[in-house]
């Protein structure tokens, strides 16, 4: 039984099809990267995950319900930009995540320390420790979307939708962030959906990699129809399928 | 080099600052001048020394009646009427703008409306604020209330629905009903534009408060100008001006840092 099941899902604004007839099974702990074209509509479909915006048609479940209109803890998001809050310290992004969750947002006594001192665990583990107190306008871009990740792990959601988290970073930040969500996600064991324009992070970081584009083009009206999951790579063992050693080949593993 | 890449050095600034405010003196000091010259009982345009003279006279001197320094008693009355009637519209700004900022049911019954009523002109309605109201306190302040508010409710409901979706969709994310998304998102986000929109109000705050209290008071600056107005008294009237002008200087200046102590992570952009 899948974990998120779109079934054939639509996406019209106005009457300008984005997305048209996505079908897609996933199961529980999956990294699916998610590529395509600008504008194809990749943030889109994450906005349908999300529960911020509804398909125009068809229909998605998340652990066998349909989703209820609004977002929820269930899933967590970090977007490009604008993913933690800008009037709250460092520390504060993460206590947010169970400060937010009482009526009126704010944690006193016994559950304020405890949270305190969850938070300075996350800031220690995500090397942000020496800033706590500082605000993420202080921050540079990796370290701010290193405390967006975490801040919207701190919720434990089931589900990390990532639109194109680490567009804006250098290579060698890049690298350090790849091995941060991957470590992650191995302890968590969460369902992560990211978006990326870099196939060659797609690859490396997801179980599978998915296509989106435009099945059907018409060179007169480019925009007559919409886009759709195309290719749906397995992309364990980097990229290359069946290539996991099944039995005893006495051959050195190049090391 | 270009124009628009050119820029004065620290004491340039400050001295090209001083400038236009030297050169208005040295006008009026000219034209005070000229026209004693020709006339020594002149009231128009008394010297800068006899003004000096009436302001040290104005704050230090009690009134024989009452025994009151009225200078001071204006400054209090008109400061009280004016905090209170900013006060008011901020607060009642600040609640109806994250209203209809953050509740589309409550946007889409009072947007139109409160658009509306920001064009009633509040001059015009002051008679029936003195009808309604009597001639007392609670008509001046009214006036400054129904000037500023509609103003206050349109800039901040602006301000909230211009602060990234991202955040509150991240807010639901994280189990935040829209109480809290109110009071720990939204409510934080605009105060530092809440203080900028009362600093841009606090001119046309003044106008309205100075127009009530020149139709019917006892006390206030306004008063004061408009009855010695009769007697052409300009030192007086100058004296009340320049002073006014200070205290809506410092008022503003006041706010400006206040902002910035208690929002710095507004930026300089969130003045
Ligand atoms: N709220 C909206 N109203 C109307 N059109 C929209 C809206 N949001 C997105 N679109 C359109 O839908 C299309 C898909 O947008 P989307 O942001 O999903 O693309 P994307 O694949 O994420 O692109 P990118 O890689 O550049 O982020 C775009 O052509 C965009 O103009
Ligand atoms: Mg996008």
């Amino acid at each position: 039984m899948s974990f998120v099941s779109v079934t054939s899902v639509s996406k019209y604004y106005g009457s300008r099809p984005i997305l048209e007839h996505v079908n897609l099974e996933v199961s529980e702990g999956e990294f699916i990267s998610l590529v395509g074209a600008s504008g194809c509509g990749k943030s889109t479909f994450l906005r349908m995950l999300l529960d911020q915006e509804r398909p125009t048609g068809g229909s998605i479940t998340v652990d066998g319900r349909p989703l209820t209109g609004e977002p929820s803890q269930s899933r967590g998001i970090v977007f490009q930009r604008y993913s933690v809050f800008p009037h709250m310290s460092v520390r504060d992004n993460i206590i947010a995540a169970s400060a937010f969750q009482t009526t009126y947002g704010w944690l006193r006594g016994a559950a304020k320390s405890q949270a305190r001192r969850d938070a300075d665990t996350a800031l220690e583990r995500i090397g942000l420790s020496h800033v706590a107190d500082q605000y993420p306008a202080a921050l540079s871009g990796g370290m701010q979307q290193r405390l967006a990740i975490a801040q919207a792990m701190a919720a434990k959601p089931r589900v990390l939708l990532l639109d194109e988290p680490f567009g804006a970073l250098d290579p060698g930040t890049r690298l350090s962030m790849h091995a941060f969500l991957s470590d992650l996600r191995d302890e968590t064991g969460m369902t992560v959906f990211m978006v990326t324009h870099d196939l060659e992070e797609g690859f490396k970081l997801g179980d599978r990699v998915l296509v989106f584009d435009k099945p059907r083009w018409d060179p007169q009206d480019p925009e007559a129809f919409g886009a759709t999951i195309t290719y749906d790579f397995d992309a364990r063992d980097g990229g290359i399928p069946y290539q996991r050693l099944t039995e005893e080949t006495h051959v050195l593993e190049p090391h | 080099m270009r124009w628009i890449n050119r820029k004065p050095s620290r004491a340039a600034t400050v001295v090209l600052m001083t400038l236009p405010f030297v050169a208005v003196f040295i006008a009026y000091a000219l034209g005070s001048e000229a026209r004693l010259a020709v006339n020594p009982q002149d009231k128009l345009l008394p010297a800068p020394s006899a003004i000096a003279e009436t302001a040290i006279r104005l704050v230090t001197t009690p009134d024989k009646r009452s025994g009151d320094i009225l200078f001071w008693r204006d400054t209090f009355a008109s400061l009280q009427r004016l905090g209170l009637g900013v006060g008011i519209s901020a607060l009642i700004g600040l609640l109806a703008g994250l209203a209809i900022g953050l509740l589309p049911y409550v946007r889409a019954t009072f947007s139109g409306f409160v658009s509306v009523m920001s064009m009633v002109p509040p001059l015009a309605i002051l008679p029936i604020l003195f009808i309604v109201f009597g001639l007392g306190e609670v008509s001046k302040v009214a006036l400054v209330v129904i000037g500023i508010t509609p103003f206050l409710i349109r800039d901040l409901s602006q301000r909230v629905l211009e602060i990234p979706q991202e955040l509150f969709v991240k807010a639901q994310t994280l189990g935040a009903s829209s109480l809290v998304i109110s009071l720990r998102v939204a409510l934080p986000l605009v105060m530092p534009r809440l203080i900028q929109a009362v600093r841009l109000s606090l001119g046309p705050a003044w106008l309205f408060l100075i127009a009530s209290e020149a139709i019917a008071s006892q006390d206030g600056l306004g008063y004061r100008i408009f009855l010695v107005r009769r007697y052409l008294a300009m030192d007086v009237i100058l004296t009340y001006v320049i002073w006014i002008t200070l205290l809506a200087f410092l008022l503003d200046l006041a706010l400006r840092s206040l902002s910035r102590k208690l929002f710095p992570w507004a930026g300089e952009d969130g003045l």
